[in-house]
């Protein structure tokens, strides 16, 4: 049982990293082709550690140094695994000038993590965007991937404890 | 492919939608979607056949028909009658009133003026047509530019048409794309390349994004058609990874228009080659500076290097390369098919056509808009705006995101064009306009900037990199209550000092919401520091206030 465990969760990353290994072969691996792969790792993963950079770097022999930075140059990637669920505020103008600022209090009072942090059990992942395009219907929240428009205080802080509730 | 196939695939095209009694057109833009517009597009669907009418009704999803804050939006075609805040439930009451009056309770009334004071050049398909169907666009007309250009045209005259119509940049500076593709196509070199900069870094903006996600194919044709006039068979879209819809509606349009022959090969049976890719920004502002845009397209951090070289001579790994804004390619397919003089004939002396507005903050109509350059502050905020919400006072606009300025209401009469907003001290920067009232602190909202460049400065400069933190925390402190009578003279000199010394346009222009409030809102910072109240109400001052 447990070695076909095991051996599913292989298959699985096998998949995953083909998807890596065409976005480096569609580009002839070539240096440009580095911040499209590390887009398809943390695709693929949801964050990139220290292996994949490695991986990367060799594969398009480029120093890892170089990679190190392209990696943390950027703030769409990032570096450590992500919660179960994430809840992404946005502080884009729009959403700032409707409160957002406010909404994001109430959430770190409520979960007790700052932006970027996720809790402790790992569930929840709180960050922040500069907007989403979405900023006719500020303020904006996007939850596990799905924008949701004219947020308020309370309803951001219901859909949390909803998300944390539902998996027990 | 010839001109006689191009106009068979928008006459079928067009023969089919007229086939259809009622058409119903779905917004599926991002600002819909995220309020269930695609649920409500399938139960209108599901209606349509369960009353068996599908060969008189259709339904197809379209770009942003506008009116976002109103989403939901449903557009009813021929009769021009538009539904806001449709949920799944109204779809049978909307194919019940077909042909007949308007469901009365979502009747969103086509005629008020935010929907008859603008001009739609760069939307005119927008909320029209399906985004995902190249048909759709050739039915429009779409591809004749393309067409006219390489098989009637030469390079030259296409550069003269927009030379003509006057055509400035739209990502920020205005420019004259005229003269920037005249630079390109002067240089000798075998390689060229066409960037499309679809980044977006304004925090309070979507115009490009709606473009792209409502009528990506103009972009296309634009492309192809800069290609052709500056010598470039290769073209790169650098859209943020932020926009994950846009993207993909790029995607298919590109793979759709090769499969035409619009792009690719030997395109209308010429010489002309013309290939596009999409490269995916990664969450950096700097990176729609053009030099860091390139950095970043050859894979490497986005750090900004001094001009000259200007990318025209010195771009893409070396090559000479064009690089324009998404509005502004999206301006050239109609120039090309009507004419520069037709362009040219809106607007205002030196700001031709019109521009896109993101429309949004404390305004009743939210959403995207376009306007004849020239138009009127007071209509865009009043009249296409619908004033103020919950009926309070105007306070300002923000335009130009982090690199522009506070408007205040004494200029509310002014013309919305490059040089009228330069002199008030602000830019028009890529279309972003942020109404505030008297809620808003305008100390807050000048640190509020100020932060946001201090966090996207690269740090490759010292006088943004450190000036724009050492003008936070005096912001900061003033906004805690703890400001001293010399702040403000810090702040200016602060000011003047990464203004004239950063190397590129993020420090440059980083100060300016900080200067336009300095000299439009100085009462609100005087209040904060003299008397320790923030007349908005939005910064609290913890102990201090007690002890006044
Ligand atoms: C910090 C910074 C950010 C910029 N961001 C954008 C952007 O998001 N989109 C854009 O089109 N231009 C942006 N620009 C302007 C570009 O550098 C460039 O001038 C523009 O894309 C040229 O296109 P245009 O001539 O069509 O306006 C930015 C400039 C700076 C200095
Ligand atoms: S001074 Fe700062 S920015 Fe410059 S190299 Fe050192 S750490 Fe990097
Ligand atoms: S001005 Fe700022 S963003 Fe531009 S190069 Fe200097 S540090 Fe980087
Ligand atoms: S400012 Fe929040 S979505 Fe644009
Ligand atoms: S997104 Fe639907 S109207 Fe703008």
């Amino acid at each position: 049982m447990e070695a076909k465990e095991a051996e599913r969760v292989k298959v699985d990353e096998d998949r995953r990293w083909r998807l890596v290994n065409r976005t480096m072969r569609l580009h002839g691996h070539q240096p440009d082709a580095l911040i499209e792969t590390l887009h398809a790792v943390q695709e693929s993963f949801g964050f990139l550690d220290l292996d994949s950079l490695k991986y990367v770097a060799d594969s398009l022999h480029l120093p890892l140094s170089l990679v190190y930075g392209v990696a943390t140059f950027y703030h769409f990637f990032t570096l450590k695994p992500p919660g179960e669920h994430t809840c992404v505020i946005c502080l884009g103008t729009a959403c700032y000038i409707a409160g957002s600022t406010n909404m994001l209090k109430a959430v770190e009072k409520e979960v007790g993590i700052k932006p970027g942090e996720t809790t402790s059990d790992g569930k929840l992942s709180l960050l922040t965007a500069r907007c989403m395009g979405s900023c006719g219907l500020a303020p904006a929240v996007v939850f596990d991937g799905a924008i949701h428009g004219k947020m308020s205080s309370t309803a951001v802080l219901q859909n949390i404890r909803r998300l944390l509730n539902h998996d027990d | 492919m010839t001109i006689e196939e191009l106009q068979e695939i928008g006459k079928i095209e067009k023969e089919k939608q007229d086939g259809f009694k009622h058409r119903i057109h779905v917004c599926v833009a991002a600002g819909c979607l995220s309020c269930q517009s695609g649920q409500v597009k399938e139960a209108l669907e599901k209606e349509v056949s369960r009353r068996g009418q599908e060969s008189w009704t259709s339904v197809k999803g379209v770009g942003c028909l506008g009116l976002c804050t109103a989403g939901p939006m449903v557009a009813i075609e021929p009769d021009g009658i538009l539904y806001q805040g449709v949920s799944v439930s109204d779809a049978s009451d909307i194919l019940e009133a077909l042909g007949g009056p308007a469901v009365s309770r979502l009747d969103c009334s086509a005629h008020m003026p935010f929907f008859t004071k603008q001009k739609k050049i760069v939307l005119e398909n927008c909320g029209k047509i399906d985004p995902e169907s190249i048909e759709d666009y050739i039915a429009e007309g779409g591809y004749e530019g393309l067409y006219n250009a390489l098989r009637i045209m030469t390079p030259t005259g296409v550069i003269e048409q927009i030379s003509k119509g006057g055509l400035r940049g739209r990502g920020g500076a205005g420019f004259p794309t005229g003269l920037k593709w005249t630079a390109v196509s002067k240089t000798k070199s075998n390689i060229k390349f066409v960037v499309c900069n679809a980044d977006e870094g304004d925090p309070g903006a979507f115009m490009d994004r709606s473009v792209l996600e409502s009528d990506p194919h103009r972009v296309l044709e634009g492309m192809a058609i800069a290609g052709f006039a500056v010598g470039a068979n290769y073209g790169f879209i650098y859209v943020r990874a932020e926009y994950p819809l846009a993207v993909k509606r790029v995607r298919t349009a590109i793979a759709r228009a090769e499969r035409l022959g619009v792009l690719g090969r030997n395109i209308f049976n010429t010489t002309f080659n013309f290939d596009i890719t999409v490269r995916l920004g990664a969450g950096a502002f700097v990176c729609g500076e053009e030099t860091a845009l390139i950095a970043s397209i050859e894979g490497r951090r986005g750090s900004p290097r001094p001009r000259p070289p200007f990318p025209s001579e010195l771009g893409l790994w070396g090559y000479p390369t064009l690089i324009n804004n998404v509005e502004t390619f999206a301006n050239v397919p109609p120039i090309i098919r009507k004419g520069g003089d037709w362009f040219a004939a809106t607007g205002t002396d030196k700001s031709k056509g019109t521009k896109v507005f993101a429309l949004a903050g404390r305004v009743n109509n939210t959403g995207l808009i376009e306007a004849p350059m020239g138009t009127k502050l007071r209509e865009i905020v009043f009249d296409i705006g619908g004033g103020i919400l919950e009926g309070r006072k105007f306070k300002a606009v923000q335009t130009g995101g982090p690199s522009g300025g506070c408007i205040p209401e004494q200029f509310l009469d002014m013309s919305m064009d490059y040089e009228s907003l330069a002199k008030v001290g602000s830019i028009m920067g890529s279309g972003g306009l942020i109404v505030m009232d008297e809620t808003s602190c305008m100390v807050d909202v000048a640190k509020f900037f100020i932060e946001f460049c201090m966090s996207e400065s690269c740090g490759k400069c010292v006088p943004c990199r450190v000036g724009t933190v050492q003008i936070y925390n005096v912001l900061k402190r003033i906004t805690e209550g703890k400001g001293k009578p010399t702040d403000i003279g810090l702040l200016e000199e602060l000011c003047d000092l990464v203004k004239n010394t950063s190397l590129c346009g993020l420090g440059q222009t980083a100060p300016n919401p900080v200067l336009s409030t300095l000299n439009y809102f100085m009462d609100e910072y005087r209040a904060h520091i003299d008397d320790k109240v923030c007349p908005a109400g939005t910064c609290h001052f913890n102990h201090t206030e007690e002890s006044q």
